[in-house]
């Protein structure tokens, strides 16, 4: 008996009994459309995360104050105040680099006229635009001579102009932050998207403006701390070479020894703990989705059971007729395998269909991206597959060593 | 009791010698058989009669290769069978035994010669549809190749399982109660298929059955009691279920002419 044979048995088997096989088979059915589904929206979301990380510039690299320790208390990362203005100017012109945007952040409550939001106040300087990826919408960036004269100059996001001035241009308005009065003089053109770190919730003012008037710190020596150094690298292949040369010259600024005042990252690094992230998260929903496959893999195994019950009697005869125990056990198993195969397949339909159905759907303010790989239908395909062989093995062992005479005399 | 160290002679397809059969009930041992020895010649007919309980069902199942002896030896065809595996005793069935059952026993949802193709199947064999089909044609049911079981009358039914039996060319066909669900007519059918296939193409049958009549179209009866063969009968003119059925079908017509 060879097994083109045995699966035209195992159909002849599943069409005996339409309405069970088919009850049988959504146990898997449900299973394989759950594991899809789920793993597509875990992979959507990994594909906008990335997508959005990516689109911040992949040649960024980041420079931020090391934690401070003092009496023996250490803060977070990002709390002290070594990295200065200074250091940044020093950055220009290293190996790789082709451009150092430093920033300064506080956070502020904005005015117009009756309409106030609360946003991210930057300090920038006039690389920041290119270095940041940003493109003007209206009027000008910050220049140089604003820096030189500390002017009262501001730009807006594109989501801090529409809330502001929802009906005119904001362009050669005041808007005041704390207590200071600016003049908008342009309007940044929108990056898209939400959600993490939100870029066109923003207000940026001449780094110079930003220290004298907003948020002064000065480390001991005297230097004029900024928050963040954005350094863009000539290519993505520079960024190693970015990160080595900065060291270097932060180290040698900072007369370091031992451990580093400064933490450097790049976009990849962000983008490897998010994926992460990510990615145990699709593992989690898809271990979830498992779990209603086994399931559905112990219902097979009942009906299997139940099935070898009735057709003790032919399994007698075929033994009397010459089967041996593996045509028996090859028979059976073919059977199992071959209905959950087909809970699979059409399992994979369902689930490829309700993952285009739920794609774009909002959620939150956030439309749901889903992305069905063909690792995750192979790896369903499979995995059916493999559930139907597991739970066939005990009813199939069962059928195989029935005894020819008992099983023929088996009403 | 015949001798141990007699080596079977080739005109020889069954030699049983001393062969016991123990069952295990719980606690309880059952003797099914006591040293039965049996020796059957190539084309002999022989119709094996017992009460219930004689032992005549465990030693149709040891000469069906579908149970082992507890002791003793049981050679088939020349081949020494009572220490065989379970897959080893498949292959025997397969190859040397044609089985027909009183209840028929076939594939219901399979056709005529899906049913008479499965011994094939499980044997690899070539041509297995051709073989088939003239084993069909053979008792008669050349027509009826693709009708179902439930499609086929009790007598169809056991011709189909005779086909199935003759097949693979076996060395013996073992049929047990052939005819116990079937009318007095179409009893003389099916006996005059084994006859015919005994007697022309020479194949070696063997059947239990409890109706002395049918017992009496061969020319050997054994009768078993208690667990051994306890008495033989022979003689030289048993019944032709041919030649019965012609005055029977004589008979029919007389009737209706009457009528």
């Amino acid at each position: 008996m060879n097994i083109i044979q045995n699966l035209w048995l195992a159909l002849d088997g599943i069409k005996a009994n339409k309405l069970r096989s088919a009850l049988t088979m959504l146990g898997i059915i449900i299973g394989v459309g759950a594991v899809i589904v789920l793993m597509s929206i875990g992979t959507g979301t990994q594909a906008t995360v990335t997508s959005r990380i990516s689109s911040l510039g992949s040649n960024l690299v980041f420079v931020r104050p090391g934690a401070t320790q003092q009496g023996g208390v250490r803060t977070a990362a990002g709390s002290a105040i070594s990295l200065t203005l200074e250091d940044a100017e020093a950055l220009e012109g290293a190996d790789g680099v082709e451009a150092v945007a430093p920033e300064t952040q506080s956070g502020g409550q904005i005015v117009a006229g009756n309409i106030n939001v609360n946003n991210r106040v930057l300090g920038v300087t006039e690389s920041y635009l290119d270095v940041r990826n940003y493109t003007m919408a209206d009027g000008d960036f910050i220049t140089q001579q604003n820096l030189d004269a500390k002017s009262l100059v501001a730009v807006l996001g594109a989501n801090t102009a529409n809330t502001l001035f929802p009906d005119r241009s904001p362009i050669g308005q005041s808007v005041r932050v704390t207590r200071t009065q600016f003049r908008v003089i342009g309007v940044l053109a929108s990056k898209g998207g939400s959600g993490l770190g939100t870029e066109d919730d923003v207000v940026m003012v001449p780094i110079t403006t930003a220290m004298a008037r907003l948020s002064a710190q000065r480390n001991n020596s005297g230097g004029r701390s900024v928050g963040t150094v954005n350094v863009k690298a000539i290519s993505d292949k520079d960024v190693p070479i970015v990160k080595e040369s900065v060291a270097a010259i932060l180290r040698e600024r900072h007369r370091i020894t031992v451990d580093d005042d400064f933490t450097i990252t790049s976009q990849e690094d962000t983008l490897a703990t998010l994926n992460q992230v990510t990615g145990v998260f699709t593992a989690f929903l898809g271990s979830i989705a498992g779990i209603s496959l086994l399931v559905g893999g112990i219902g097979i195994m009942n009906i299997m059971l139940v099935s070898v019950t009735e057709r003790t009697r032919e399994i007698g005869i075929r033994k009397a007729v010459g089967a041996k125990r593996n045509d028996i056990l090859l028979q059976f198993l073919v059977e199992a395998t071959v209905l959950s195969l087909f809970g699979g397949l059409t399992g994979i339909l369902l689930g490829v269909g309700i993952s285009r159905l739920v794609s774009g759907m909002n959620l939150n303010g956030q439309p749901l991206n889903t992305v069905v790989s063909p690792e995750v239908v192979i790896l369903a395909v499979s995995v059916s597959a493999a559930v139907g062989l597991f739970f066939g093995i005990y009813p199939a062992s069962r059928a195989a060593s029935l005894h020819p005479i008992q099983a023929l005399r088996y009403e | 009791m015949m001798n141990n160290n007699l080596s079977p002679r080739p005109d020889e397809v069954i030699r049983i010698e001393d062969v016991t059969k123990v069952y295990t009930i719980g606690d309880m041992e059952v003797h099914a058989l006591r040293g039965a020895d049996l020796v059957i010649r190539k084309g002999e007919m022989v119709a094996i009669m017992g009460p219930s309980g004689s032992g005549k069902s465990t030693l149709m199942n040891i000469i069906g290769c579908l149970d082992t002896p507890t002791a003793g030896t049981y050679e088939l065809d020349g081949i020494d069978v009572s220490g065989l595996s379970d897959d080893d005793l498949a292959g025997i069935r397969n190859k040397k035994i044609g089985f027909v059952f009183q209840s028929f026993n076939l594939l219901a949802r399979t056709s005529a010669l899906a049913n008479v193709m499965l011994p094939l199947v499980y044997g690899r064999a070539e041509d297995r549809k051709g073989k088939a089909m003239r084993a069909l044609e053979r008792v008669g049911l050349g027509d009826r190749m693709d009708h179902r079981p439930n499609e086929l009358s009790g007598g169809q039914q056991q011709r189909v399982a005779i086909a199935r039996a003759i097949v693979n060319t076996p060395a013996i066909i073992l049929a047990d109660e052939p005819t116990g669900a079937l009318d007095s007519r179409t009893s003389e059918e099916i006996m005059a298929i084994f006859q015919s296939l005994n007697q022309e193409d020479g194949i070696t049958v063997i059947f239990v059955t409890h109706e002395r009549e049918i017992a009496e179209h061969t020319r050997r009866i054994l009768h078993i009691k208690d667990g051994v063969v306890q008495r033989e009968e022979h003689w030289d003119d048993p019944l032709s279920a041919a030649m019965r059925l012609e005055r029977l079908l004589r008979v029919e017509k007389e009737e209706e002419a009457v009528v």
